[in-house]
């Protein structure tokens, strides 16, 4: 009986898994299984692990309770659309006006379009709390150029929401520019040409010819944007660290992030955070369905 | 041979044993601002250990204590000494993860009378431990603008009489200023909720840990908020905020609520230009209120609890300590020795407050205040408080059934 070999290369094709294989054990896995532990798990994280207590579904039932969670939940998901499709329209285009008008000088704008992104989001939230100052802010001066406002952007229950979509859209319409920018020069020119001979120009164009074109990418760029926006944090913390008026910009990783971090309900965040995961997945099958099969055939 | 290795064998031991000896140091984790407090102790402390260096570990203050929050349960890793700022406190106390000071060797407890009231009684339990020492003390205090309340005729006795009469100030000066009295509503009902405290009451929460939201004291907060919005006597910004020290700079809003600790914080960055304008008064209707204040305690797993121990007595204790963070312009902080605040240097004029002794006035209030003790679910209680008052300012909804919904709320998330 001859000794059953682990792979003709011996172990070398471990020995080039191992590097991501022990990062992903020490970054992805362990701490995956670390928050599984703790959603079922209640106390105080400053008593210590003999100080969390096993509470079965105790945890999760308190999510399902707790009017605050759900009220973050219903923010996430507004500011979410409220930032995403404007988001989305705005990328679409611009990219189609880089990519007819700049010819060679796209790349350049594409770069220009990337900006804001690669931006510290901390310094864009500073700069936008400024422009958005009730009493000193430019957007408030300018209004009253025209006669109108004063607008309370950071107080008033649905200004602020408003606000908050308005830095995420301008931090991340920049990045989806690029996503479509890098479908439209993936076209075959003959398509567009053929579209043309045929009678199809201007809006007619874009809308049969070249969108249909981009729906592996329109699908692929929102979903990026619907996980993005489940994850929605920086953004409403700076322009609103406390929640905002009546909690009205809170959202659920923020409101996460206070309950392990400030009240030290490890595990109360923790059931939290997956019940979040579960929305994010369910949202983006969903999504995926809706968008990436059937509506869309339909429509075209 | 042996003999021949004989020598570089001891040196390299000894080189081993006296770099372990140098490798014992003292390690004070501590927020910024405390660690100026901190560094202001060491040349004493060097004088007397030389061969104890201090390891000091400054982090932002949230994250100083969320790290505390994972770091004093872990099983190695735990400063010698941490600070603690009384918000965290409360939360502290009842992981029990610090060390009780009223025990032997320490026997905390014969300095109680060293110390401000109210700051030694918030670090201790009600079975008598004790968890920290204080350092220093936020006795509450109105900051006001005198030059813009003179011009609207105005004087400190009409706002700070009662209640009523710092509602009147208020809309004297919006009538003839335009200016705002406070920055926010919520500044009302945080000052009125913290100076209508009795002694042993918590500010959210009884001893026994109940809510106390339905009580009078927090009607009454929800009341004068109410009217201050109303009545447009506030400015509705946030404080902390940019805007909100714009304002404070350019005079729009008049009047500030807070410990007294903001002394150094108006004067050195949010209003510097203002110097000679603002004076510092007693709360209204002659309340005395605890609004913040430092400490320094002991992890049950520090490693050099002895050492520890001598540190923070250094740094709580010794009047010389204590007057220098008092000195000290970036830190102005008022002690919490009883000592240190009967030194002369309290009674000296403040140029940022037009030459008044304010600090006067806070060792008055420091010592009437009465003591308020501190609950690990202050936290919880306070965010949805202030979210019962924004239905309240906002959605006009009755006072009593936002505070019913809010104690409901907390007793949900504390009974968990």
């Amino acid at each position: 009986m001859t000794p059953r070999r682990l792979s003709p290369h011996g172990v070398a094709p471990y020995l080039f898994l191992a590097p991501f294989l022990l990062l992903f054990i020490l970054f992805v896995a362990v701490p995956f299984a670390g928050s599984l532990w703790l959603a079922f798990r209640h106390g105080d994280a400053a008593t210590g692990l003999a100080g969390l207590d096993y509470v079965g579904w105790h945890n999760f039932r308190f999510a399902g309770s707790d009017p605050l969670f759900w009220h973050s939940l219903g923010n996430t998901l507004m500011l979410t659309v409220m930032a995403g499709v404007p988001q989305h329209l705005l990328a679409l285009g611009l990219s189609w006006a880089i990519y007819t008008r700049l010819g060679r000088a796209s790349g350049w704008a594409g770069f220009v379009c990337m900006l804001p992104y690669v931006t510290s989001a901390i310094a864009i939230a500073l700069v936008f709390m400024t422009l958005l100052s009730t009493e000193y802010g430019l957007i408030n001066r300018w209004l009253a150029l025209v006669g109108l406002g004063p607008v309370d952007w950071l107080h008033d229950e649905l200004w602020v929401k408003v606000s908050i979509a308005a830095l995420v859209c301008w931090r991340y319409a920049g990045w989806n520019t690029v996503l479509y920018l890098t479908a439209l020069q993936a076209l075959p020119a003959s398509l567009l040409d053929a579209a043309a001979i045929d009678g199809a120009t201007g809006w007619r164009r874009y809308w049969y010819v070249v969108l249909p074109q981009l729906r592996p990418m329109i699908v692929l760029a929102s979903t990026l944007t619907l996980i993005g926006g489940c994850q929605l944090f920086d953004e409403s913390f700076i322009l609103a660290p406390d929640g905002g008026t009546s909690q009205s910009a809170l959202t659920t990783s923020a409101y996460l992030y206070r309950l392990a971090f400030v009240n030290g309900d490890l595990g109360g965040a923790t059931a939290m955070a997956w019940l979040l995961l579960v929305s994010t997945v369910t949202l983006i099958v969903a999504y995926q369905l809706l968008w990436g099969r059937g509506l869309w055939r339909r429509m075209a | 041979m042996k003999r021949c290795l004989q020598a570089p064998i001891a040196a390299c031991a000894l080189a081993l044993l006296s770099s372990a000896a140098l490798a014992q140091n003292l390690t004070v984790a501590v927020f910024p601002k405390l660690d100026e407090a901190v560094k202001l102790a060491l040349p004493v402390w060097q004088q007397r250990h030389p061969d104890i260096p201090v390891r000091l570990v400054t982090l932002g203050y949230a994250d100083h204590h969320n790290r505390l929050a994972t770091q004093l349960a872990g099983s190695t890793g735990a400063p010698d000494v941490v600070g603690i700022e009384s918000t965290y406190l409360g939360r502290f106390k009842a992981a029990g993860v610090l060390e009780n000071l009223a025990m032997t060797p320490y026997h905390a407890n014969r300095l109680e009378a060293q110390f401000v009231h109210y700051a030694y009684t918030q670090a201790t339990a009600r079975n008598g431990a004790v968890y920290a020492l204080p350092a220093d003390v936020g006795p509450g205090t109105l900051f006001y603008r005198k030059d813009l309340f003179d011009k609207a005729g105005i004087n400190e006795a009409d706002l700070t009489g009662s209640w009523a009469s710092l509602l009147d100030a208020g809309r004297k000066l919006k009538a003839r200023s335009g200016l705002y009295l406070l920055a926010n509503a919520h500044d009302m009902k945080n000052l009125y909720l913290r100076a209508a405290a009795e002694e042993g009451e918590g500010l959210y929460f009884d001893q026994a840990g109940r809510p106390l939201v339905e009580s009078p004291r927090f009607v009454r907060a929800f009341e004068l908020a109410r009217t201050v919005r109303r009545e447009g006597l506030d400015a509705k910004i946030s404080p902390w905020t940019n805007e909100w020290a714009a304002m404070l700079r350019s005079g729009k809003i008049a009047a500030v609520g807070s410990g007294s600790w903001f002394a150094g914080q108006l004067s050195s960055w949010v209003a510097p230009d203002t110097a000679g304008k603002w004076r510092a008064a007693q709360l209204p209707a002659h309340r005395f209120a605890a609004w913040g204040g430092s400490f320094y305690a002991i992890p049950k797993r520090a490693a050099n609890k002895a050492l520890a121990w001598e540190f923070i007595q250094l740094l709580t204790t010794d009047p010389k300590t204590q007057l220098a963070t008092m000195r000290a312009p970036a830190l102005q902080a008022l002690p919490a020795l009883v000592t240190a605040l009967r030194d002369p240097y309290v009674d000296t004029p403040m140029p940022f407050f037009g030459g008044q002794p304010a600090r006067q006035l806070w060792r008055h209030a420091a010592l009437a205040t009465p003591a308020s003790p501190l609950d690990r679910n202050d936290p919880v209680a306070e965010e949805l408080v202030n979210a019962a008052l924004d239905a309240v300012l906002f959605k006009d909804k009755d006072i009593r059934a936002a505070l019913r919904d809010a104690r409901t709320q907390i007793e949900q998330r504390i009974r968990r």
